[in-house]
């Protein structure tokens, strides 16, 4: 092996620093999966009847779906009978603040760098903290409140704004959307809510952490997040998980609703364990993430799958980074589906392999016959560390209307001996060249992410490499 | 007598299992400039590259010292602090990276290697700004990419800026000249000329004359299969372009004293 190439397999192979266990006592249900243990965790959580009609309706919906197979990414088959479907951390009663949160708990997030109660007093996030499978804590909900913005767990949501919930829930995802959102509906088990009244603009970004601790344990997480007429919000989502040989299941859901003039900043860093240098546990990560500008000249911009532009002059924005590490497989993209008239759409995404891993990105662009003046323009770009590992981009597009205008650039590129080489003959040594070639690489997605966010995805890519930048 | 800056000894190296260079001497004392000039494939290129550390060429025998040292156990990083800049024969593009971060990023590290403090933003910009104008660059160039959209004579402009600023001992200079209009040679000229000082040598690597009308060197060699054939001083490169390179490698050098 080359110089070079010995350098980045060092830089890329150090250890994922997410990788401890937290030792709480768990509230769990028996593993497996039917309608007793749907009915079970509507129970825990004390839902009321439509929430269970609705999951059942779903869970007897999953029964006649079929796994799709369509994914560029290889794994053995799961086993949904051999997995818990709901596991908390054990607590006496309702929770009133945050010094009734199990230390333990509150211990892991400090040591994720996720301090709730120094969070609500120093730092402009609000934070919903989610371990396992419930909500353990959302700050600064006070002083939202006063704005009538609302931002809370879901479960909490469920009690507390049933009609918010009738009303959104599965308006953009149905539960009979696909397979893994189909699972999701049937046994959710928390996640965040928001909303936004009318023209208010949410002062602070709004941020959910979201921490798999149990083994053999689905986290299967709903989001739901609307924004009213001409209202704002940034929402940032951030997860990680121990280390375990076993494969770890997530399978999560977001919708996000942005009525006439609403704007939704939607970000995410995840950083899921890759599995070791072999190729032995992990993370099976199946999300169904979707935002539909159902109002006019409403905008939403993400990270993550589909954005529905229905109302005229929305506009949908799509902005990712994807890294690989080890065994790690990932295959993500985004669909932009165009239908009001003179909808825009931006979609730049950033792949990054290292180690074994193999990126794909899926993008489909559909412009409907109706949505004349449609613009697209999408650029996916994919970089390569090393010599084993791999990337694939698979554009679709779709054009029903020809006053449509489409662009579309691709590139790949290798961390090059070159670069290298350059960067270290004027005295840079070959760890800060990495870094600084991969964050000039990701820089153009970077300028969209909040501030405080840019920070720290640019660290989770330069520390290590480690996970998922996403 | 002070010890030389650079004394090649009978260096040997090969890349990809071919041996390029077979036996090369030279010694370049601090405030001289050296021209090694020869035909393609004769190992100049090679030459630069071996010296600044390049991964995939191989020294199979010979020594380096630089300022005493053994330059070949250094690391590329290590020499590049040590004082030894490489301006590149085609500039690297680094996108999305600002010249700015990447100039502070590599004059930081050079200054911490010496012993010196590093430079804040504001000490940064003044220093950058000052060797920018001596260029006669656009200050805009520090907000571009490192040489993301260049064109060659910006690359090139770009590159003995960074020379500039990284305030090198030996100055190693490969092929700067091609690919240049005569504006541009004449501006990146004059930047080599302004860093000229007795206490900084320079060793430009060319294949043309013409270069060595804006830089006048104290010697040339000539390179052709590997070894030094030929030294002179700036006569020699005269005679060179008139005569063409066969005219030294079939012995006529030694006819006019060079």
């Amino acid at each position: 092996m080359s110089a070079p190439n010995k350098a980045l397999e060092e830089l890329t192979g150090q250890d994922y620093k997410y990788g401890f266990v937290t030792d709480v006592e768990e509230d769990r249900i028996p593993k497996g999966l039917n309608e007793d243990i749907v009915r079970m965790i509507s129970a825990k959580k004390n839902e009321p009847e439509f929430m269970l009609e609705w999951r059942l309706r779903a869970f007897r919906h999953w029964l006649t779906m079929k796994e799709p197979t369509w994914q560029a990414v290889k794994y053995p088959p799961i086993n949904y009978q051999d997995l818990y479907y709901y596991s908390a951390p054990k607590k006496k009663v309702k929770l009133n603040s945050l010094d009734e949160v199990d230390p333990e708990v509150l211990a892991t997030f400090n040591k994720l760098g996720i301090s709730l109660a120094e969070q609500e007093r120093l730092t402009g996030v609000a934070v919903d903290a989610v371990f396992d499978s419930v909500s353990v804590g959302t700050t600064f909900k006070a002083k939202l409140k006063e704005l009538g913005i609302i931002f809370c767990s879901f479960s909490e949501a469920v009690q507390e704004h049933p009609d918010l919930i009738k009303k959104y829930l599965g308006s953009v995802v149905p539960y009979s959307d696909n397979y893994y959102a189909t699972l999701n509906s049937a046994v959710f088990s928390d996640g965040s809510f928001v909303y936004i009244p009318k023209g208010v603009r949410s002062p602070m970004e709004l941020s959910t952490y979201f921490r798999i601790n149990a083994s053999e344990t689905g986290q299967f997480e709903r989001t739901l997040i609307i924004a009213d007429e001409g209202a704002y919000v940034s929402y940032l989502e951030g997860c990680t998980a121990p280390m375990r040989d076993e494969n770890q299941l997530h399978a999560a859901v977001v919708e996000l609703v942005a009525l006439d003039n609403a704007s939704i900043k939607y970000s995410t860093v995840q950083n899921w364990y890759p599995g070791d240098k072999e190729g032995k546990g992990g993370i099976y990560n199946f999300v169904t993430k979707r935002g539909k500008c159902a109002g006019k000249k409403s905008k939403i911009s993400w990270k993550y799958p589909s954005c529905i532009l229905q109302g005229d002059d929305s506009v949908g924005e799509f902005y990712s980074v994807a890294v690989t590490n080890n065994y790690q497989q990932a295959d993500t993209g985004t669909k932009m589906i165009h239908i009001g008239k003179n909808t825009r759409s931006t979609i730049v995404s950033k792949g990054i392999s290292a180690g074994h891993g193999q990126n794909t990105y899926r993008g489909l662009v559909k412009i409907n016959k109706g949505a004349s003046g449609a613009r697209n323009y999408s650029q996916c770009d994919s970089l390569l560390m090393g010599d084993k590992c791999g990337a694939h981009t698979f554009p679709y597009i779709e054009v029903k209307n020809s006053s449509a205008q489409m662009e579309h650039e691709a590139t790949t590129s290798k961390i090059g001996e070159d670069q290298l080489f350059y960067c270290k003959q004027r005295g840079i040594n070959a760890e800060d060249a990495v870094n600084m070639i991969v964050n000039g690489f990701c820089k153009q997605v970077f300028k969209e992410l909040p501030m405080e966010f840019a920070v720290e995805a640019q660290k989770l890519l330069s520390v290590s490499l480690e996970g998922s930048v996403g | 007598m002070t010890m030389a800056l650079l004394e090649i000894k009978n260096l040997h190296a090969k890349v990809e299992e071919k041996e390029i260079l077979q036996g090369i001497n030279l010694t370049v004392n601090a405030g001289e400039v050296h021209a090694i000039m020869g035909p393609n494939g004769s190992g100049k290129s090679t030459l630069a590259n071996v010296l600044a550390g390049r991964e995939n060429y191989e020294v199979t025998s010979g020594e380096v010292l630089y300022e005493g040292k053994n330059l070949l156990e250094m690391d590329i990083e290590d020499r590049a602090r040590a004082g030894v800049f490489l301006a590149f024969q085609y500039p690297i593009e680094i996108p999305g990276v600002s010249n700015a971060h990447f100039l502070k990023t590599a004059l930081n590290g050079v200054r911490k290697y010496r012993g010196l403090e590093e430079l804040d933003a504001m000490d940064f910009l003044t220093l950058v700004k000052e060797k920018m104008k001596l260029l006669q660059m656009d200050p805009t160039f520090l907000n571009r990419g490192v040489n993301e959209g260049f064109s060659g004579g910006e690359k090139k402009r770009n590159d003995i800026l960074q020379m500039a600023m990284l305030d090198p001992k030996l100055g190693i200079l490969d092929e700067t000249d091609s690919g240049l209009d005569i504006d541009s040679l004449r501006i990146v000229a004059e930047g080599v000329n302004a860093l000229r000082n007795p206490n900084r040598a320079f060793v430009l690597v060319t294949h043309y004359q013409r270069l060595l009308d804006y830089i006048v060197p104290d010697f040339v060699h000539v390179l052709s299969g590997g070894k030094i054939i030929a030294s002179g001083d700036k006569e020699l490169a005269v005679h060179l372009e008139e005569r063409g390179y066969g005219w030294v490698i079939e012995g006529g050098a030694k006819a006019v004293g060079a």
